[in-house]
């Protein structure tokens, strides 16, 4: 399916992307090349088959309900952006 | 020493030949030296390594004998390392340091390995020809003029200059595999779930699986016993014991029987690599290898499968980076919609973007069942062509790559162009098989390699028929004439 420049726009907002300008035409013509390629697997019928989203069909692995990890929020926090007292700070939210 | 295999080093080391400080820092000169033009390496972690190789040397004075003890290795930039800057190739990362490491590092370092430095990719593992580092391309040391292949593209060309005897990789769609074939190295990507992926910076987790690169298939060997195994901090590492892999080198190929894909022998193939391939499988008759040949006939739906599939998990796992906890965050946003959205288009680069947004599209509702479960599907269907195929043959040899190593900047307008150079290496990822590229020739003085595909755990398998075909030609001894001298 060729994608429109709306689309692009409408994406990129559900990705929490800002794309400007030009380029929103140019992602629109390289999304649909890619999904025309994706498209080249309508050739085959596949109603009967089961979507495979794992490669050993695993399962989730349950542990056992018991604290293993320690507190490590001061390194944690040593990557972060902007933090105080602990928190991690972003522009003000609630009035 | 820069030419030794790690075979070879760990007798130099335990005779006293040389001591793996002279070793270190020897090769971390010529690190410095070549990554001028190279470009190899993101970073060189210099005095961390020669206090780690002196350690190594008076642990061996008193008696100590891990596997790789003192053995130098760089790691892919996706690996985690406490305390060592981890950027995955991105503007995004370019000051994350992280508080921990991760299982391959931590492995490889208690077997004894001193990393020298952290090299070169694609950003978060999303190319084919390292040209969508932010940290810039990557030189073929065959070639400088053409790129090492990617993700995994420092990686390669480290390995192939001889800056180090081996790495870290890791294979999404063919990242260990195609640049091992565009360097003429020896790189296996395991059975998915076979490495631990804990602090590997995830990508496609369905798909994502680490391995070592190194010069030859013994050497691959020896550090892949010491990367694998389970690990309860990834909840897709499987349980099952490690084979000791370098017992198994040695093994006799006779009555070997290999399977030959007819869609991977087509017409279509490079005439030149076609001939390479050829030779390699007459070498292998010689060994009492026999070939049948075997149909995968849903090949051709594996690379619109992936860029599906990879696409959609990609978007899924980078939605972390949000500008909040850590990675890049941008100046002055005005609200927290702002934050995120300036944060991640300042900090990923253009492929990330598009693959972000081609993600996106295919698990938003109304697209998914038609692109996503879609792709799934096939997905099942390329696994089950494998599971038939297993069922008459041992293996599965094919070319890894269509062309060798392609020029800088010849693909880098046209994202689907660049796409199909995985044909041959992603429909191993879509089904986690172990999958191995090793050296078989050349083709106007650049790499050609052989892809090996085994079933499920088979790695001692892939690894011993590329041992023995290394056991009698030389090409993953050649390399480059300045880096020879």
């Amino acid at each position: 399916m060729a994608v429109d420049e709306k689309t692009v726009a409408e994406v990129a907002h559900l990705a929490r992307l800002q794309i400007d300008g030009e380029l929103v035409s140019e992602y629109a013509r390289e999304m649909s090349n890619v999904l025309a390629l994706a498209e080249t697997m309508n050739d085959i019928d596949t109603s009967d088959v089961e979507p495979m989203a794992h490669p050993t069909h695993a399962v989730q692995r349950l542990r056992d309900d018991a604290v293993t990890e320690t507190n490590q929020r001061e390194a944690f926090q040593q990557c972060a952006p902007s933090v105080e007292a602990g928190y991690y700070l972003v522009p003000q939210v609630i009035e | 020493m820069h030419t030794h295999s790690i075979a070879a080093i760990r007798r130099h080391l335990s005779n006293g030949d040389y001591s793996s400080k002279e070793l270190c820092a020897h090769l971390l000169a010529r690190i410095k030296q070549l990554n001028e033009t190279n470009n190899a390496f993101i970073e060189i972690t210099e005095k961390e390594a020669l206090s780690a190789a002196e350690q190594a040397d008076n642990t061996r004075a008193s008696g100590g004998a891990a596997s790789l003890l003192g053995v130098p290795l760089a790691h892919k930039d996706i690996f985690c390392t406490k305390h060592v800057r981890t950027s995955c190739g991105s503007k995004m990362l370019k000051n994350f340091v992280p508080p921990y490491d991760a299982t391959v590092v931590d492995k490889l370092a208690a077997s004894g390995a001193i990393t020298l430095g952290k090299t070169n990719m694609d950003e978060f593992a999303m190319g084919s020809s390292n040209e969508n580092s932010h940290f810039g391309s990557v030189a073929n040391p065959w070639d400088n003029a053409r790129v090492p292949g990617g993700s995994s593209g420092g990686s390669a060309a480290a390995v192939a200059a001889r800056m180090v005897p081996a790495t870290t990789g890791t294979d999404t769609g063919g990242s260990i595999r195609q640049p091992a074939a565009f360097c003429g190295i020896t790189g296996i990507k395991p059975t998915y779930g076979r490495v631990s992926r804990y602090g590997m910076v995830a990508f496609a987790s369905s798909l994502d699986q680490g391995g070592p690169m190194a010069t030859t298939a013994e050497d691959c060997a020896l550090l892949l016993e010491s990367m694998a195994g389970f690990d309860e901090r990834d909840s897709t590492s499987i349980d099952q014991p490690v084979d000791q892999y370098s017992a198994e080198l040695n093994r006799s190929l006779d009555g070997l029987r290999v399977g030959l894909p007819r869609q991977y022998f087509s017409s279509d193939l490079d005439a030149p690599i076609a001939d390479a391939l050829q030779q390699a499988i007459e070498e292998l008759t010689r060994l009492g290898v026999s070939f049948v040949e075997v149909d995968l006939k849903n090949q051709s739906l594996a690379v619109p499968a992936y860029y599906v599939v990879a696409p959609a998990e990609c978007s899924s796992n980078l939605s972390r980076f949000d500008g909040v906890r850590y990675g890049h965050r941008c100046d002055g946003p005005v609200d927290l919609e702002d934050l995120y959205k300036r944060s991640r288009a300042e900090g990923f680069g253009r492929e990330v973007k598009r693959r972000i947004l081609i993600g996106t599209y295919a698990l938003s509702a109304g697209y998914y069942d038609a692109y996503y479960l879609k792709a799934q599907k096939v997905r099942n269907l390329i696994s089950q062509d494998f599971t038939q195929a297993f069922e008459n043959v041992d293996v599965i040899l094919g070319p890894t790559t269509p062309t060798p190593a392609f020029k800088q900047g010849e693909n880098s307008d046209d994202p689907v162009a660049m796409y199909l150079n995985d044909i041959f290496t992603i429909p191993a990822n879509l089904a986690g098989l172990p999958a191995l590229s090793a050296p078989c020739g050349f083709v106007e003085g650049l790499p050609v390699g052989l892809q090996l595909i085994g079933n499920y755990f088979d790695e001692a398998r892939l690894l011993n028929i590329a041992h023995q075909f290394q056991q009698v030609t030389d090409w993953h001894l050649q390399m480059p004439a300045d880096i020879r001298a």
